[in-house]
């Protein structure tokens, strides 16, 4: 977009603040060449409206040949030759005209020759405020790019931001909470004991979610710790049903991760693999870090004629969108339905305490 | 006495049901069901009064359930969290409860199905279409073969026809009757996947693979298996609608 034209309002302001100009270059000239006010000012002020109004072209010309790329001899060809190109159409050519012009009108006698001692001296100017011009135009140019660039940069945190508080909100599953209590009460004339064993394993669940909501990032053995805690509740109420496996590499305890960035995916594992199977099945929880990436996996037996999740949900949505709005390209959240096996994968860059998080 | 059934699956929530109903003397527990197959099962053999009957299970889920059982029965949905059957304790009266539930909240279900006995309960296809939210299509179809039960994804159902009071579901080179209505059957169904050819015909548009002229005002569809289908001509503007579309 022209930094200029693009924008209403600014063209007459522009023209506006040429005016000075105009009159510096009549105060220049007058005792320069030995000229008349009056007839100085007759045939500047309407060349200078008339150059600004050309020098916009190199707005144009600035945006085909962005700074930035394009290279310095090359930069200095286009504008001179356009400088001198347009000086010289201005302010000789025009002011030749102008001249004969009043001359014809029978005011300024003899000014085309008067003028003449004056041309070359116009035309250096012209150059010159036409160079001016160009970087004017390059100057405006950037400012927009930094805070188009500025804006973007802002937009994207808002939706990072959104993204998580979203997941974040999703998280409390009023079903889990409603059917934990349900065993609670179940537990609390039969087995009073495991009834408090479960009131405090749904409270420490409670209190974790809450508090690691507030973080940005959490260490994976914490957000492991939180699964663990999830699936000892889920398996009070499926019983032997629900049975867990973990492979968690050493090195990866440390790694930081979202908080709850699991959450979705093991709950899935138990609603839409578990609860579907008349006998239970596993869930298998795996990490894995290289270098640079962590990888995690969560696995579950599921009931092959169960409907599968289109695209899997909300939940997995959701874990999509936290990893984009955070690492962008740099990670992934892939699944795959495997016969009896579903298998969720996440790959983000291992980062530890001591990285930016 | 009333018999009833417990159906859920999970331990916890039956003992619950369980410890509650040992109050009420004139209820006697006939069965007690882990998943949806076994209450299908013993629903056919115990002929139960009552059904205290969860909504997400393994393989059946309680609607299904009901779509396959033939019996008149006095339904209690018991859930945690279900718009769905609130929805259909709307439409249709019965009565749900919501986990966790106390003794009295029970008592006061139970009693309004001892009010109620004699009245013929709704039928269990209807209160399954009314569970299902208006913008969900069912995944899949359940159908009662004696006392197999099969489930076929609607994905692998080719085409369905109407025969008097029942549908015939053709699903890789088999049959399956179901007692349904085609036109329940059709409503209950994506209707971006599968097409009302005609009256008595219902298609997966997937297994299409032509439309033939067969008289002057009809034409026939051909799928891949070669089966030919009537196409009538709501059927053929049906389909041209579809085209359209995708």
């Amino acid at each position: 977009m022209h930094p200029i034209l693009s924008r209403q309002g600014r063209l007459p302001l522009y023209f506006l603040g040429s005016m000075p100009l105009g009159g510096l270059l009549v105060t220049t000239l007058v005792p320069a060449g030995g000229l008349g006010w009056l007839e100085t000012a007759a045939v500047i002020l309407p060349l200078t409206l008339i150059f600004a109004a050309a020098t916009l072209s190199a707005g144009h010309l600035c945006q085909y040949f962005p700074l930035a790329v394009t290279s310095a001899p090359r930069l200095l060809l286009v504008h001179l030759a356009s400088a001198a190109a347009e000086s010289l159409v201005v302010w000789v050519v025009v002011a030749k005209v102008l001249t004969t012009v009043y001359q014809a009108l029978g005011v300024f006698a003899g000014l085309p020759t008067r003028f003449e001692a004056v041309l070359p001296m116009l035309f250096g100017i012209g150059v010159l405020l036409r160079l001016l011009g160009v970087a004017v135009h390059y100057a405006m140019i950037e400012v927009a790019r930094a805070r188009e660039a500025e804006r973007r940069e802002v937009e994207a945190r808002v939706l990072a931001r959104e993204a998580e508080l979203k997941a974040l909100r999703a998280q409390l599953k009023p079903h889990f909470l409603f059917n934990t209590l349900h065993s609670i009460s179940a537990l609390a004339t039969s087995d009073g004991e495991r009834a408090r064993r479960m009131c405090v394993l749904l409270a420490d669940f409670l209190r974790a979610t809450l508090s690691l909501g507030e973080k940005t990032s959490i260490p994976l053995a914490d957000e492991l710790a939180l699964a663990r805690n999830y699936l000892a509740i889920e398996q009070v109420r499926y019983g032997q049903r629900l049975r867990v496996a973990e492979e968690i590499e050493n090195g990866c305890h440390g790694c930081l991760v979202p908080p709850l960035l699991l959450q979705p995916l093991v709950e899935n594992a138990v609603k839409h693999g578990i609860a579907t199977l008349l006998d239970g099945g596993l869930i298998r929880m795996e990490a894995r870090r290289s270098k640079r990436a962590l990888r995690i996996v969560i696995e579950n037996d599921a009931d092959e004629d169960a409907p599968r999740l289109n695209a899997g949900g909300v939940g997995l949505a959701n874990v999509r969108a936290r990893l984009a709005a955070r690492y962008g390209e740099d990670a992934h959240c892939h699944t795959e339905p495997n016969g009896s096996r579903f298998r969720a994968e996440i790959l983000l860059p291992a980062e530890t305490t001591g990285a930016i998080g | 006495m009333l018999k009833a059934i417990i159906v859920d699956d999970e331990d916890l929530a039956r003992q619950v049901l369980r410890e509650y109903l040992a109050r009420r003397p004139e209820i006697e527990i006939v069965a007690e069901c882990a998943n949806g197959f076994d209450a299908v099962k013993a629903i056919g053999a115990l002929k139960p009064d009552l059904l205290l009957l969860d909504i997400q299970m393994p393989k059946l889920d309680g609607f299904e359930v009901l779509e396959l059982i033939e019996e008149d029965v006095a339904v209690i949905f018991v859930t945690a969290y279900d718009t769905h059957a609130m929805r259909a304790f709307e439409v249709h009266a019965v009565d749900y409860l919501l986990k966790p539930f106390t003794a009295e909240r029970l008592d006061d279900a139970l009693d309004r199905v001892c009010r109620r006995t004699g009245e013929k309960p709704p039928r269990a296809s209807r209160l399954a279409a009314a569970a299902r939210p208006p913008d969900q299509h069912a995944e899949r179809l359940v159908v009662r073969d004696g006392t197999r039960v099969h489930v076929i994804p609607v994905g692998k159902l080719d085409y369905a026809e109407a025969r008097d009071d029942y549908v015939a579901l053709h699903s890789e080179g088999r049959e399956f009757l179901k007692q349904q209505t085609i036109g329940d059957l059709e409503a209950s169904l994506d209707p971006r996947r599968f097409v009302r050819v005609h009256r008595s015909c219902l298609v997966n548009f997937e297994r299409l693979a032509r439309i033939e002229p067969y008289s002057k005002d009809s034409r026939v569809a051909i799928l891949h298996s070669g089966v030919k289908l009537p196409v009538s001509r709501a059927g053929q503007a049906r389909l041209k609608e579809l085209l359209e579309e995708r």
